[in-house]
């Protein structure tokens, strides 16, 4: 299975205040707030990536024999060099857009990021990751709560979530952020046609401009349809955007190619949340072929079609995009050619601004139970970077964000120098 | 108050629904609703005829709901706007959530027609077939939690789902040992990981195969499967009672009989007090109020009521629709309405003469809940998460289909209150149930009524009518259940 989110924020709701500009203000603001700006694209890859079959330890003898049926031979992978701790490393052979940014210096590797006393399950795990903390999981999002600091009022595409369910991350408590499937249906039908459409269009929203502050459900559902009519128009915009080279037809490739288009027509939203599943391989991986190839090929080629047409365009360079799971997998394959849910696991980044390379240090895969880059009685990979410093890195050097107020605590020692 | 009973133990009420109910004491209804039993099951022959919704077939093919997933998805959808057993459809709905099974890996695995069997098939269509997933929980609807957590451990869709078929002994595989405890009975927090493992080992064996003429995807099916010589026979230790004595190791067993491990690992879930608990918060939240913090004292009543009741699901409800804060009306639309229930309510307030259900399809895809396709084994995420821009652009755009195609009979039904729109727009905000508008949006109805001016015509009731339909059914007001 793969993952999805469960309770709302709990007193999100009750403390949800009307935070949307008027109509008329929009365009203003989307003005201010900065076409030219920076903006953060999140890859969320859905269900437990297996990141020991992302970036492999190849020379690493118990890599092979723990993995007796699902590891990539030593002479497919493609290799980047040597990590701090001299573990030599290679790209997952179905990653060659990835490795030609690696090679151009626009993409970093985190190694062994998590946390203490990692969680399993998908669904904590997700929230964790989510929310950045590991005791209040069913907060808001550090997304959120960014995009809550921004100056008020906000424009309403100051986000956009490509998914259908507002993920964990952006649970915000002040910013609704839209659900924006596919650019090109996102309109209001009628069942009249011409000025009688308009009247109902009107209504619609006069309707649902009221936002009772006692009635903080109802508030939420009609802040939402505000928000909703009020972003059609510069929505239908990019519906119009024909990017220069070809984008997988998948649903990855289509949600980066609708990215894409809302940068190319500027209006100004500086988080985007894109996601895709599958990563849950509790059978049969395969190795030059099979479920984990696939996965690697729908992650390499959107993002490598995504990179080449922002690159062409010139915006490379205010863009980032970052890449995890919500947990790694088991060292050791099960008995189906699949691994089961593990622990700390890669996260990467790339960009025009990004410091390229490999940070952190590979796990040594040693079945001794006393290795200390592995837990778990030496069957999972121990976490080494925290999480939170890599978003602590990217809320402070990209976005000029404070990341102690966002993240809820200092995460800023030890985080990867990749800005 | 009846029009409420009728929207929480089922989808809604249509004009004929409140007319036939009228008049009965509440107490009555609801044991009618909760008792259903006795009650007609010839919601399928209905489908064809025009006095009811529609449904369409694809390109000339027959109706084939048991082989094919649009058209199952079409039945189901008819059922829940026409069964007289409202209770069932919605407690199916209900436990399709808590066992979340999607059509798609199995469509992928064994070809739509088989994979449509394994979830809704109904047994009578093909001899030798056993029900489809969510066909078993209509039968354990209101019966026995654990008889129903066998059932679905022992469900080749199950099986399937959660990779049972490739947990065996030289080679465990914990995914459906998670998620049973996880999701299906304890709820996080009341196992480790250490019960997961055990857990896994526990269901060794489990499998399925198909039956029938294999070479044919509409003449065979599938059925569970118990492998021996796949299972552990081993001890397995949890760290919480398996046994009413204490005992929490499931002792080693011969292989011939080591189906038995599960059968004691699933009681020991169902009567786990962590499941009563878990078990009766949902109910409450799916029947009661899910905008506020549960009543801590009716759900203790409810877990009560399950684990003296011999772990009975019909027990909890009866606790829940009997309790004062079931009728309670400041519970009403207190729950954010699912799009499934959304949509059928819709349809049974609007009117579906001449509707074809299939014409839902994909509005309930755009909002976010699609039958038989959860996003994963979770189940959907409810409440406040079933809204979004484009969720809510959804069911406005669903509210317009809708009026858009009931046109002539919104427009008819409102002729007695033509001679202002006033009395139109009273007429309909009754006809829509909903939580209450303030004085500012019905203004903003008004004025749309007379967005030129009234004349009342039949050209104008054709056109604003099912304009004012669309808005009531797609305001924020009409999202509450």
């Amino acid at each position: 299975m793969s993952f999805s989110r469960r309770q709302f924020v709990k007193g999100g709701v009750t403390a949800f205040t009307f935070g949307f500009a008027a109509p008329q203000a929009i365009c203003d603001i989307a003005f201010a707030q900065g076409s030219a700006a920076r903006n953060l694209v999140v890859v969320y890859l859905s269900g437990g990536n297996d990141s020991l079959s992302t970036v492999i330890p190849y020379r690493d003898a118990n890599y092979a024999t723990r993995r007796p049926t699902i590891a990539i031979p030593a002479a497919n992978v493609l290799q980047i060099g040597s990590d701090s701790s001299s573990v030599e490393l290679g790209l997952h052979p179905r990653l060659t857009g990835l490795k030609s940014i690696f090679d151009a210096g626009r993409l970093a590797v985190i190694q062994r990021t998590g946390y203490a006393n990692q969680s399993r399950s998908h669904f904590t795990g997700f929230d964790i990751w989510g929310t950045a903390s590991t005791t209040n999981t069913s907060g808001t999002g550090w997304l959120g709560r960014y995009l809550d600091g921004l100056p008020m009022p906000v424009d309403p595409l100051v986000a956009w979530n490509t998914q259908r369910e507002t993920p964990r991350p952006l649970m915000a408590r002040l910013v609704g952020v839209p659900a924006i499937t596919s650019p090109a249906t996102y309109a209001f039908s009628s069942p009249n046609s011409g000025t009688e459409a308009g009247y109902e269009r009107t209504a619609q929203t006069r309707i649902s401009s009221h936002i009772p502050v006692d009635r903080p459900h109802l508030a939420f559902v009609n802040s939402t349809t505000q928000a909703a009519l009020g972003t059609l128009d510069r929505v239908a915009t990019v519906a119009t955007y024909r990017p220069a080279n070809t984008y997988p037809t998948n649903g990855f490739g289509q949600a980066l190619t609708a990215v894409a288009g809302a940068m190319n027509k500027q209006i100004g939203t500086k988080v985007f949340w894109v996601q895709t599943g599958g990563f849950d391989t509790h059978a049969t991986q395969g190795v030059n072929q099979g479920a984990y190839f696939n996965l690697m090929a729908t992650l390499n080629d959107g993002l490598k079609a995504f990179y080449d047409d922002l690159s062409a365009q010139g915006l490379l360079s205010s863009t980032l995009v970052l890449v995890y799971s919500e947990f790694g997998r088991r060292i050791s394959e099960n008995g189906s050619s699949g691994t089961d849910h593990g622990a700390g696991a890669n996260m990467m980044v790339l960009g025009g601004a990004v410091r390229g390379g490999i940070y952190g240090t590979a796990p040594n895969l040693s079945l001794d139970p006393t290795n200390p880059t592995l837990e778990n009685n030496a069957s999972d990979v121990k976490w080494e970077t925290d999480f939170r410093s890599v978003y602590a890195k990217i809320l402070d050097s990209w976005l000029g964000s404070n990341s102690v107020s966002v993240l809820g605590g200092d995460y800023r020692a030890g985080a990867p120098n990749i800005l | 108050m009846l029009e409420h009973i009728l929207r929480r133990m089922g989808f809604g009420a249509s004009p004929a629904d409140l007319a036939f109910w009228a008049g009965t004491s509440i107490d009555t209804v609801i044991d009618r609703l909760l008792n259903y039993e006795s009650s007609s099951t010839d919601h399928d022959s209905k489908i064809g005829n025009p006095a009811y919704a529609g449904i369409t077939t694809s390109s000339g093919n027959p109706f084939s709901a048991n082989t094919l997933i649009n058209d199952a998805r079409q039945r189901w959808l008819f059922r829940m706007i026409h069964s007289q057993r409202p209770l069932e459809e919605k407690m199916a709905l209900f436990w399709h959530n808590h066992f979340a099974t999607a059509y798609s890996k199995l469509a992928g695995a064994v070809g739509q027609e088989r994979a449509t069997r394994l979830m809704d098939n109904d047994p009578a269509s093909l001899a030798g077939s056993p029900a489809g997933q969510i066909q078993v929980l209509r039968e354990f609807a209101t019966g026995s939690f654990p008889g129903m957590l066998r059932a679905m451990a022992q469900h080749p869709a199950m099986v399937y789902w959660l990779d049972s078929q490739l947990n065996t002994r030289t080679r465990p595989q914990e995914n459906f040992g998670r998620e049973i405890m996880e999701l299906f009975s304890l709820g996080i927090g009341n196992y480790t990981e250490a019960d997961v493992y055990a857990a896994a080992r526990v269901f060794t064996g489990y499998n399925w195969q198909v039956v029938g003429d294999r070479t044919s995807n509409t003449s065979s099916y599938y059925t569970f499967l118990y492998r021996p010589g796949d299972h552990d026979t081993n001890a397995k230790t949890f760290t919480f009672a398996i046994y009413p004595d204490g005992g929490k190791t499931i002792p080693a067993r011969a292989a011939a009989s080591g189906e038995q491990d599960a059968l004691d690992l699933i009681l020991a879930l169902a009567r786990h007090p962590a499941t009563a608990q878990r078990l009766a918060t949902r109910l409450y939240k799916f029947f009661v109020n899910e905008t506020a913090e549960p009543d801590a004292a009716l759900v203790n009543q409810v877990a009560q009521s399950y684990l003296a009741n011999n772990y009975n699901i019909k027990a909890m409800l009866r606790t829940l629709f009997q309790s004062s804060q079931f009728r309670n009306p400041a519970n009403f639309f207190q729950r954010y309405s699912w799009p499934i229930e959304f949509t059928v309510r819709a349809i049974k307030e609007t009117g579906w003469t001449g509707f074809t259900v299939n014409s839902a399809m994909t509005p309930l895809t755009n909002m976010g809940q699609q039958l038989y396709e959860p996003p994963d084994v979770n189940g959907w995420a409810t409440g406040p998460e079933w809204i979004s821009t484009s969720s809510m652009l959804a069911r406005m755009n669903f509210s317009s289909t809708l009026a858009g195609n009931q046109k002539f009979n919104l427009a008819r039904d409102a002729q007695p209150y033509r001679t202002s729109p006033d009395r139109v727009l009273e007429y309909l905000l009754a006809r829509f149930p909903n939580m209450g508008f303030t004085s500012t949006a019905t203004g903003a109805m008004a004025d749309y009524l007379r967005s030129t001016a009234w004349t009342g015509t039949d050209a104008q009731l054709q056109t604003r009518v099912p304009g004012l339909a669309r808005l009531i059914v797609g305001s924020g007001e009409y999202q509450f259940n």
